[in-house]
């Protein structure tokens, strides 16, 4: 028998990026809360201090920070024929893991997605047609807008304390800002940060290209900052230790900077570290939730906690397979297109270009999670999908943001991986080198889902999440175009050697290196219960007290990283609770 | 309040700080250490490798990265230790990994980890083999060999050409990389002796303080490194 808890009105699952915001802002209706965190307790003091956070073996290699796979992982094949295997070992994405999750040990490159986004197969369909659309493409609009979401966009980036310029501001244009992003009714709470010499090298060769190169948008402060909760930051010092790593001195963007101080604080909140979710239960007709079980390890006991409300917010892989084990929706079957869970699974496809410049100095140490100058010249937005033969789009940045030599070590090809010759490259070409990203869109095929691994199961006894994943033509199709659009502005900035790195048509997926933790879709917004597993205020439609929050709601992934999206649509999720739910729960429309 | 030279400047630092708190985030040593002088390789008490496999890890790293050239080779850096304290910790053990089974060993590459085995026993079970091809095809176990026999047999290893079990197969990339992190890693885990790794490419460790560098156009840094206890070179 499970121990049970008292009953709360919320109880909320994760206590990451997502889980805060929910934490706060329904906090703020004087609801009794608690959040369940699966892994430790974690806060810039004591646990992200210098000199201790200064480890890149520990972090960055041996991911000290991450969702340990001996706790959860998932298993993976590359399509239905496969036998999936499991993700033993963290490779290819990196969910994270503790108070904060991964929004401790993110990046912060926070963006909005472009309009053209959010109604991608009507953008399709009104430019070029339907016709253009692959086989097994699942291309959807989202069922917001983002005239929608604009207000809840700015609300998360003024929480999250986000550095730029806004290059549309009500519809005006500015010079030196990102021409093509959505309009902003607010320009960015921080001013960019300064500009490092690689991407000031990039921003010189893209102006001379005729591109509208811009600083990126950044979840780093670049002055001192406080937000609309109170919660202070302080400018970012270019430690070179930003992702995979807790900022040792409040300046990266995270749950503990932006939300949890003024959060702890609050008498009506509370969390449970140690506590791992195990399933929703469900009332007897299956149209409303009771609460959650979870696993106290400190007990190493069952625990039932009742509540009114459910939010899901433990990462969108986390939050599928806890809605797969519940029965919050049918598995999607790729064969009938039936089902909502695990469908519309997408990543991301990156590339990239590496410059090797004999006497410039890039100190590539001096550098944060969010650096550099970017251009959007070849974005969703701005390509002929009709004439290129793909659909989407990609952002290009060049700005150093680690130079730690276990995992950063860019050498020229050719250079041998051991041995003398190594060891001579090193020397030579530490410092030297520079590289220009291409972070691009991936769709979503009926081919790539994810549903319950009938082999694996997790040490409660649960089957693992099996993922089916590989890469499609289309976004093969567009990285190539990428290697073509970029190969020419690399070799005008004239470097000594210069080579790419861009997947090719028929790349297989490979679990070992990484590429991103962008993992989307599973739990995708719809307009209906038969197309997606929640509505368009990330409310389920199998239980209305039930609702899901994160990039799990993407009906297919944007070309930019998503947290500035997740969390738009977080807000936007509270304030429909807020304003429309709570005075009448019902299933919102 | 004395500033530590090369340290961001404590009271520039507080001025630009909005919470205080991160003050606690500088508590540096108060007299910056020289490395101490480390027992011999020859008399390191191991934690986790048998006295086979030590001389072959010795004789290996010091081809992986050799001490011959610039820069300091893998045994003045003290690589074996590293990697011996690596396989008797948490990461030898596969702790944070998932190993149930089944296990399908022989799964391609891209699959990942897919052996029963954690890195500790694929360098238990990998190095017996490894010595035992190396004694038929150059005569001698690893160790004995010439610089050169030793480099055609790591090459062969890492062509692929040395028949090892599927179970083993993780053993070159294993070995490659547990050396380089045991070059570059912070010392206080046994390798990087001195940080002379990152003196040598100009890395500067722990630092990690750089407000006033991002506008620094192609200046070279000139700082030495520190690590996380403090030492300096
Ligand atoms: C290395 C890295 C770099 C990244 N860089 C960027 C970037 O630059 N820009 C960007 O937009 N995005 C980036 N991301 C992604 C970003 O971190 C996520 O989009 C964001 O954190 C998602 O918020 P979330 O609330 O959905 O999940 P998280 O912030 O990860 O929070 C989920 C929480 O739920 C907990 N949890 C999971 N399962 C359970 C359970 N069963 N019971 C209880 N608790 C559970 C987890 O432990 C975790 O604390 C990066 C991610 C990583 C790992
Ligand atoms: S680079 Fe800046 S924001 Fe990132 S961890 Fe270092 S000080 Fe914090």
């Amino acid at each position: 028998m499970a121990r049970q808890e008292k009953k709360k009105d919320v109880v909320i699952v994760g206590l990451g990026w997502t889980g805060s915001i929910a934490g706060i802002e329904l906090a703020q209706e004087g609801l009794d809360i608690v959040a369940l965190e699966r892994g430790h307790d974690q806060d810039t003091v004591p646990n992200f201090e210098y000199p201790q956070q200064i480890d890149e073996l520990k972090y960055g290699v041996r991911l000290k920070m991450m969702q340990k796979p001996s706790q959860q992982t998932v298993t993976v094949r590359r399509n239905d024929g496969e036998t999936a295997l499991p993700y033993r070992s963290l490779g290819s994405f990196l969910p994270g893991n503790g108070v904060g999750g991964a929004g401790t040990h993110w990046n912060g490159l926070n963006w909005r997605p472009q309009e053209v986004e959010l109604k991608l197969r009507s953008h399709v369909r009104d430019n070029w047609g339907e016709q253009i659309i692959p086989e097994g493409m699942n291309l959807r609009d989202y069922p917001v807008s983002y005239d929608e979401l604009e207000p809840f966009f700015t609300q998360f980036e003024k929480v999250a304390g986000i550095s730029g310029y806004a290059g549309n501001l009500n519809g005006e244009i500015r010079e030196g800002g990102n021409p093509f992003e959505g309009w902003r009714s607010e320009d960015f709470p921080m001013p960019p940060l300064p500009t490092t010499y690689d991407s000031a090298k990039f921003q010189e060769a893209a102006k001379a290209m005729g591109y509208h190169p811009f600083p990126a948008s950044a979840g780093i402060a670049s002055t001192a900052y406080v937000n609309p909760y109170g919660m202070q930051m302080g400018p970012c010092n270019f430690c070179g230790f930003c992702e995979r790593y807790g900022c040792y001195q409040y300046s990266k963007s995270s749950p503990q900077t932006a939300i949890l101080g003024a959060l702890k604080r609050m008498p009506n909140f509370e969390y449970r570290t140690g506590s791992e979710v195990l399933r929703v239960e469900l009332a007897e007709d299956g149209k409303t939730a009771t609460g959650v079980t979870y696993w106290d390890e400190a007990a190493q006991e069952e625990v039932f906690q009742p509540a009114d409300i459910v939010i899901l917010s433990s990462y969108q892989l986390n939050n599928v397979h806890l809605m797969l084990l519940s029965g919050l929706g049918e598995a999607y079957n790729p064969l009938t297109g039936e089902g909502t869970l695990g469908k519309n699974y997408a990543y991301q496809m990156n590339g990239g270009v590496s410059m090797f410049f004999k006497d410039a100095e890039f100190n590539p140490f001096v550098g944060h999670g969010a650096n550099g100058m970017v251009i959007d010249d070849f974005s969703i937005s701005q390509n002929d999908f009709g004439a290129e033969g793909f659909i989407g789009g990609s952002y290009w940045r060049a700005g150093t943001f680690n130079g730690q030599p276990i995992r950063n070590m860019p050498l020229p090809k050719g250079t041998p991986s051991w041995g003398a010759g190594w060891k001579e490259g090193i020397g030579e070409w530490y410092g030297h080198a520079m590289s220009i990203g291409s972070h691009g869109s991936h769709m979503s095929y009926a081919n790539n889902h994810l549903d319950l691994d009938p082999t694996y199961t997790d040490r409660h006894g649960r089957p693992l999440m099996r993922m089916t994943f590989n890469w499609q033509d289309n976004d093969l199709k567009m990285n190539q175009f990428m290697k073509s659009k970029m190969e020419p502005l690399a070799a005008s900035m004239n470097p000594d050697i210069m080579q790419a790195g861009f997947k090719n048509i028929g790349a297989q997926y490979d679990v070992r290196p990484y590429q991103t933790t962008h993992n989307t879709g599973g739990h995708i917004m719809a307009e209906n219960a038969r197309e997606g597993a929640v509505n368009r205020y990330s409310q389920t439609f199998k239980a209305h007290n039930v609702f899901a929050m994160g990039a799990g709601n993407f009906v297919q992934n944007t070309q930019y990283n998503p947290t500035g999206l997740v969390g738009g649509l977080a807000y936007h999720t509270v304030h429909a609770i807020r304003t429309q739910y709570l005075s009448n729960p019902r299933p919102l429309v | 309040m004395t500033d530590l030279p090369g340290y961001p400047s404590r009271r520039s630092f507080l001025k630009a700080t909005a919470a205080g708190a991160a003050l606690s985030g500088l508590a540096l040593p108060a007299s910056a250490q020289q490395t101490p002088k480390p027992v011999s390789l020859d008399d390191y008490q191991r934690e986790y490798l048998n006295a086979d496999e030590w001389a072959f890890i010795m004789a290996a790293t010091a081809r992986l990265i050799p001490s011959e050239g610039d820069g300091p080779g893998a045994l003045e850096a003290r690589v074996p230790v590293f990697i011996d304290r690596q396989l008797a910790s948490d990461y030898g053990t596969a702790d944070d990994w998932y190993m149930e089974g089944p296990h399908d060993a022989s799964a391609e590459p891209a699959r990942g980890w897919q052996t029963p085995l954690n890195p500790a026993e694929v360098y238990r079970q990998a190095i017996p083999a490894f010595n035992a091809w190396c004694q038929e095809t150059h005569g001698a176990a690893f160790a004995e060999l010439s610089p050169e026999q030793q480099d055609a047999s790591l090459t062969s290893l890492q062509n692929g050409d040395v028949a090892l079990a599927g179970e083993v197969r993780e053993f070159w990339g294993l070995l490659l990389s547990n050396t380089k992190e045991g070059y570059f890693a912070d010392p206080q885990y046994g390798g990087n002796h001195g940080m002379q790794s990152w003196v040598y490419i100009g890395f500067p460790g722990a630092r990690a303080a750089y407000r006033e560098w991002p506008e620094r156009h192609n200046v070279k840094y000139p700082l030495g490194p520190v690590s996380i206890s403090g030492e300096r070179a």
